[in-house]
């Protein structure tokens, strides 16, 4: 050990001197050219329109991406963007017409080609997008996608280039309000480069919206900056944005309320109390496009007895759904009254009457109800949940909690935690619950046909508790065959009374996006997807 | 001594053959990966098929680690879900984490020796009953309030670092978390090296130095702290391993993009590619330092021969 003091002294020096610079960068730039920071998580899945389905990678194609139609971040409604026209006689063929002058940011035009290049990657089964039922309605979408075997098509026989900015649609079944789901990213034109260079693409991609990517280190940050050749009217009014990758969105919260980040658009739980007084009116607490309900079993013969509507009943009647969503959430939760989402509108499709009593706290009536329909089957109600996000173990035992006290037994109700959201899913796919379960649903678009459909149509992509009813498939076959939009509406309605009479899920509570920005940026909001409407920021 | 060092390396393939398997068995255990991936709804059956296909999961387990095995020895550590070949996240995370976990051993090194030859040459005094009580206080506390604590005083309150770390993680962000991460292993050297020197003050060899006339720093240094060395060495050495793959906890509170983020995803992600690679790399890096350290011994005590 000669010269370990040596040594000692160096590590010494070398640490006091490091601690001494440990100061921060000057202060950054404001104004029209001012860049914003952002929290960010890790994207699930490699970044390819038809390949996002989660929010971290869908706020990047929202910045890079522009489609056909677009949802207006304020009122949710699918506007034309780089749809001229979408014409239709019998709502199962469409003709869309592109506009002219738009182009990706590397300077190609976006044609109809692009589109209909893009959709057929999509549905491709070769290329494993995990969005590719986005195009299942198209006409062709089984040979590029069969159930099992191998595709016997390179491309969808319903897409069809007939010029320039002009293609067709064909879709398999009548769908009136199909064009306005072509806000959807999935549905976003992809540049030649994406094809001819894919992994090039991917470590650096290139869309047509108002921001391009400037640099994306994976895992660590991406820095989209302004691009000024951007033909569109929602031109970014920032120079750009730096999303960083937060491990913990805590650590996030800590860096905002230090000065060092601008924007989090997801409030930690454990937070909520303080950040009235953190942050005072730079909080922001708006609805958003997602519905948590509790969905059953119903290929588990107990769990699906006539006449047991009553049990489901009684037990949405037994929680005080109020009383959760002060407490636990801090109010970023509203209390639901129906099985779609106040971001829907009463235009919509949205009734904040249909669930009525059926969604009020009544211990009285759910004790009844529940003896009345032959009492909960084995004698326990065991909600399972993933317990490795989303603080979800705090309102599981909240609402088990509520349930004892309704029916005066500290037994009726209990959590059943599972380890990893994999593991859940796996038992859920595998039909494996033996109770009750926790069921999110965040819209995919807008619409109201998006909340009833997919989660409880017969053997519907989301349809987890496997449940079937013959009149409400009927009348959702019915509404999405109608041509007037307000009817098709209606019979929507009509419909989710049918899962209102039957209970088919326990509607819970919509959640709010809840975001914090720091006083160096303004004009922030979340749209209804909560993602934050980044390019009308402005800074300084 | 070669033949020694070649005994051990021998060794090492059955113990990284048995992690590795342990490992796999265990992320394969907590189920079907492909289910997590299409976020809250079910993939469509075919999708899931090809994606099972892709990553190999369609075929039994020990085919699985066969396969996994081979490709390892060629390099290949397969990909993680979003693409990316788990080498290069490897290449990402190792650097950054390697970082953090040197600056935690020469925190434990130059704080915990020093501090421990300091109470160690003054048992009984207030110094000593003073360390030993912070040391206590240390140990006790969880690193994640410590990591907590520090992160809100010295970054929110009086603004001297940075509450979390950017991506490229350099050396002067990383002595904060690299103290919490010490921490607590910080007290365990202080208080080896303390109970080792304070043996060892009253042992002949000392004695004979001093009576020699040696000046009083070349008896500490040489003599007495060489010697009281081994047991602290031994602890630093094992230390390097669970500091490495510890990290998951302070990493997370300081936003380090280093091998416990890349960890907790995959678990998070029931990534058995990402898992399984990493962990692998954790168990070499276990190996050889333990075996460095083995080697140390003789450097500190010539009486220690390897045949």
């Amino acid at each position: 050990m000669r010269g370990a003091t040596h040594v000692t002294r160096a590590a010494c020096a070398v640490a006091v001197v490091l601690v001494a610079c440990a100061c921060g960068g000057g202060a950054p730039a404001g104004g029209p050219d001012g860049i914003v920071t952002s929290s960010w998580g890790d994207p699930q899945n490699p970044l390819e329109p038809a390949n996002t389905n989660e929010v971290q990678g869908g706020k990047v194609l929202d910045m890079i991406f522009r489609g056909l139609k677009r949802y207006d971040p304020r009122t949710g409604e699918a506007e034309d963007m780089l749809a001229e026209r979408i014409e239709t006689d019998d709502s199962v063929e469409f003709t869309v017409t592109v506009k002219n002058g738009w182009t990706f940011s590397d300077g190609e035009p976006v044609t109809a080609k692009s589109f209909v290049d893009a959709w057929n990657y999509g549905a491709h089964l070769k290329n494993n997008q995990r969005n590719a039922y986005f195009f299942g309605y198209i006409e062709g979408y089984d040979q590029v996608h069969p159930a099992s075997g191998q595709p016997t098509a390179q491309t969808m026989s319903g897409l069809k280039v007939t010029g320039e900015r002009t293609f067709t649609v064909r879709l398999t079944q009548k769908f009136s309000t199909w064009p306005e789901t072509l806000g959807y990213a999935a549905f976003a034109p992809l540049p030649s480069s994406f094809f001819s260079d894919h992994d090039a693409w991917l470590a650096r991609p290139v869309g047509n919206g108002p921001y391009a990517v400037d640099s994306y280190t994976r895992g660590a940050q991406m820095s989209l900056r302004r691009w000024d050749g951007y033909p569109g009217q929602d031109k970014a009014r920032n120079g750009g944005v730096d999303l960083k990758v937060y491990t913990d969105s805590n650590t996030a919260y800590t860096d905002l309320t230090a000065g060092h980040l601008d924007l989090v658009d997801d409030v930690p739980a454990a937070q909520l109390r303080n950040v009235r007084a953190d942050l005072g009116d730079r909080y922001i607490n708006t609805p958003a496009g997602i519905i948590q309900t509790l969905a059953f079993p119903y290929y588990d013969p107990d769990w699906n007895k006539p006449g047991q509507e009553k049990v489901r009943q009684g037990l949405s009647m037994a929680i005080n759904r109020q009383q959760i969503t002060d407490t636990i959430f801090q109010r970023t939760r509203t209390p639901a009254k129906d099985w779609t989402s106040p971001v829907l509108g009463p235009d919509g499709g949205y009734d904040a009457t249909l669930c009525g009593v059926h969604c009020t706290y009544d211990p009285a009536r759910a004790r009844k109800l529940i003896a009345e329909g032959g009492g909960i089957p084995g004698g326990q109600v065991r909600i399972t949940y993933n317990a490795d996000t989303g603080s979800h173990r705090q309102w599981v035992d909240a609402v088990c909690n509520s349930v004892n006290n309704a029916l005066g037994n500290d037994r009726a109700c209990v959590g059943n935690p599972v380890g990893t959201f994999a593991d859940y899913r796996n038992q859920i796919t595998q039909s494996k619950m033996s109770g009750p379960f926790r069921a999110g649903w965040q819209m995919d678009y807008p619409l109201i046909q998006n909340f009833l459909q997919p989660l409880y149509y017969t053997n519907a992509s989301s349809n987890d508790g496997k449940w079937s009813n013959e009149t409400f498939d009927r009348l959702v076959d019915q509404a999405n065959a109608e041509t007037d939009p307000a009817k098709a509406i209606k019979t929507f309605q009509q419909a989710e009374r049918v899962v209102r009479d039957q209970m088919a899920a326990i509607p819970l509570w919509y959640q709010n996006g809840s975001a914090g920005y720091s006083e160096r940026i303004s004009n922030v909001s979340l749209n209804q997807f909560s993602v934050p409407v980044y390019e009308e920021i402005t800074v300084g | 001594m070669g033949r020694y060092v070649i005994r051990r390396l021998l060794q090492m393939i059955p113990v990284f053959v048995g992690a590795t398997l342990l490992i796999f068995l265990m992320v394969n255990v907590m189920g079907d990966p492909i289910a997590g991936l299409c976020g809250e709804r079910e993939c469509d059956p075919a999708t899931a098929a090809r994606l099972r296909a892709e990553f190999g999961l369609d075929k039994p387990v020990w085919q699985q680690y066969l396969t996994y095995m081979g490709n390892v020895f060629t390099g290949d550590f397969g990909t993680a879900f979003n693409g990316q070949p788990v080498t290069e996240l490897m290449a990402d995370a190792f650097p950054v984490t390697i970082r953090l976990t040197l600056v935690a051993i020469v925190f434990e090194i130059v704080i915990g020796i020093g501090l421990g030859m300091l109470t160690g040459l003054r048992r009984g005094r207030p110094v000593d009953t003073g360390v030993l009580l912070v040391t206590l206080v240390v140990i006790a506390v969880p690193t994640f309030v410590t990591g907590l604590l520090l992160q809100l005083l010295l970054g929110v309150k009086w603004g001297w670092i940075r509450p979390s770390v950017s991506a490229e993680a350099p050396l002067d962000e990383l002595i904060v978390p690299g103290l919490v991460l010490a921490a607590v292993s910080l007290a365990y050297v202080t208080r080896l090296t303390r109970t080792s020197i304070a043996e060892n003050r009253r042992a002949d060899y000392v004695r004979t130095a001093i009576a020699k006339g040696l000046p009083r720093r070349r008896v500490m240094t040489h003599h007495l702290l060489r010697n009281s060395l081994i047991p602290v060495v031994t602890f630093i050495g094992a230390d390097i391993g669970a500091l490495m793959g510890g990290a998951i906890v302070t990493e997370r509170i300081f936003n380090i993009h280093g091998v416990g983020y890349q960890l907790y995803q995959g678990i998070l992600r029931q990534n058995t590619q990402t898992v399984v690679g990493f962990v692998t790399v954790l168990v070499l890096v276990f190996l050889l330092v333990n075996l460095l350290v083995d080697l140390l011994y003789a450097v500190l005590d010539p009486r220690i021969r390897y045949a």
